[in-house]
């Protein structure tokens, strides 16, 4: 429906506004010079491999061994469906938090497993409380699969609030997929990655990629890390579906992680001062949201124009040509929410919020009219 | 000086148009904070101005030619390269003046009205200076790109409208 629209201003999208930084597309462009056109090892280029392994040492205090425990995969997409399809066994419960990225619970079911939603709610920052996973858990639950820094919320959890979880998933011998794409996008201090928790590195699928973290998302690199039988299993399925993740792309991520911080924090630092733009706006014109801490979205309530979150993307959409994603998109807890990301320029923000606004007191207005004629 | 006023002067350097109301959102501070912390940097001369980046190329008025020109001194006692720099800055065709490593001094950029102008200015004005002992001169064939902005890029936004 938005995409033929003219003069639109999309907050809808999931992915950075930011080209990927000139050195990476250089190196990539140079590789393919040099003519590396051919499949990699299954696994990945070994150059890439050992990166991963430095970077998640280095930012984490992980330790992988490359050989053996890191898997490239075709974006983080990819990885989450193959780690899904070599866990679970028909019937197999999978917790997910939500809201949360729209594949996880088509991927649970593609696997045979069973979702069970776990809703998160703004009173709590929409993280994932501890009692309300312990209240999901049954005999059947084998994976937690969860997002932190959350798209589409943009909430984190810090050290204290991710050991809760770790020590209901250790009394329930639950495994854990933790997706961690947004990994370099915390404004609140660093990112704790769940498997750095004592006795989690075991019982963790890490998954990361280089899309949002280095604007890559057209690229599709991502991984997954986790102890070589978990990796060798969906190793299995990688090599007989995709083979191997696309050369350049693999070539391109090397050098991103060889030399890309530099980039990744500009951006990062664009994103920080949009982010305090677009929730102040919003506050303003009375659609409140709490401050996110991370990933480029927040999520604001609609609740008080007593729209759904679909007619309110469908009317502002057709009023005053801004598109953002209605939050039920992302689970049924999220209706009353719209996702807006902050992947946008300064001045694109800035004329959203000034579109909004007419939007919000033009429905206000009709409100009024409509409750003096009844 | 404070990581606040760092990351002030960062988006100003971008954009100095950006009002002191999205500033003091953007870097959650006051207006009252940044409106202070503005004028203590350009007393500080820290901020020095506020110019516009303009493709001249696309008005009327686009004749201008720019010349950068190699320049060899004889650096002076006590004072070094500083008063002959300062004698060329002075000049209102010079825009700017930089001191250099390798085979020459200074790098001196030129605007003129026509390359005769530029040429005579060099001729008669720069290589006459006294310790000037040589000058090359370059002549500005296109500008691609200048403080950071390239000048004829592609700016669509390649993306969908809505993505997950």
């Amino acid at each position: 429906m938005a995409s033929g629209i003219k003069g639109i201003i999309s907050l809808g999208v999931g992915e950075s506004d930011f080209v990927t930084p000139w050195h990476i597309r250089e190196a990539s462009v140079y590789s393919l010079e040099r003519g590396h056109t051919n499949y990699t090892p299954n696994s990945g280029l070994p150059e890439l491999r050992q990166q991963i392994c430095r970077y998640l040492h280095k930012k984490f205090g992980l330790e992988y061994d490359y050989s053996q425990e890191i898997l490239i995969t075709v974006g983080v997409s990819e990885a989450i469906d193959i780690a899904l399809r070599c866990v679970l066994e028909p019937g197999d419960e999978v917790i997910i938090p939500e809201p949360c990225f729209v594949s996880y619970k088509p991927c649970t079911l593609m696997a045979g497993g069973a979702p069970k939603t776990v809703s998160t709610q703004e009173a709590n920052h929409f993280k994932l409380m501890p009692e309300d996973l312990e209240e999901a858990i049954t005999d059947k639950s084998k994976v937690l699969l969860m997002s932190y820094p959350n798209n589409p919320t943009g909430a984190v959890m810090n050290r204290e609030e991710l050991e809760a979880v770790a020590r209901i998933v250790e009394k329930h011998d639950l495994l854990v997929i933790s997706d961690e794409i947004y990994s370099e996008l915390n404004y609140n201090g660093d990112h704790v990655s769940f498997s750095s928790l004592p006795g989690m590195k075991e019982r963790t699928v890490l998954l990361n990629g280089f899309s949002k973290s280095f604007a890559m998302t057209g690229w599709r690199v991502g991984y997954a890390a986790a102890s070589e039988d978990i990796i060798s299993a969906m190793l299995k399925v990688h090599q007989y579906t995709i083979m191997c993740a696309p050369v350049m792309g693999q070539m391109a991520a090397i050098e991103a992680l060889k030399n890309g911080e530099e980039e990744v924090k500009r951006m990062k630092a664009h994103y920080d001062q949009r982010r305090n733009l677009i929730a102040n706006g919003l506050n303003q014109m009375g659609l409140s949201c709490f401050e996110p801490k991370g990933a480029f979205y927040v999520f604001p309530s609609i609740k008080s124009t007593g729209m759904n979150s679909l007619n309110f993307c469908e009317e502002l959409l057709k009023e005053e040509k801004v598109a953002v994603v209605p939050g039920d998109a992302f689970g049924q807890c999220g209706e009353g929410y719209v996702r807006c990301s902050y992947a946008a320029s300064m001045e694109q923000i800035t004329e959203a919020l000034n579109r909004m606004e007419r939007f919000l007191q033009r429905q206000q207005k009709q409100k009024k009219i409509f409750a003096l004629n009844n | 000086m404070d990581d606040m006023k760092i990351k002030l002067l960062q988006a100003l350097e971008q954009n100095h148009k950006i009002s002191i109301k999205t500033l003091a959102t953007m870097l959650k501070i006051s207006e009252k904070e940044i409106k202070e912390m503005i004028e203590e940097l350009e007393e500080a001369k820290i901020i020095l101005g506020y110019v516009t980046l303009i493709d001249w190329e696309k008005t009327d008025n686009n004749d201008n030619v720019t010349a950068i020109i190699d320049v060899k001194v004889t650096p002076q006692r006590d004072v070094g390269f500083d008063t002959i720099a300062q004698r060329i800055c002075r000049f209102p065709e010079v825009k700017s003046v930089y001191l250099m490593s390798g085979s020459y001094d200074l790098s001196v950029m030129i605007e003129g009205t026509s390359m005769k102008k530029v040429a005579f200015f060099v001729a008669e004005k720069l290589a006459s200076l006294e310790n000037v002992q040589s000058t090359a001169t370059h002549f500005v064939l296109k500008k691609y790109k200048q403080d950071g902005i390239v000048f004829e890029e592609d700016e669509n936004d390649h993306r969908l409208v809505i993505s997950p």
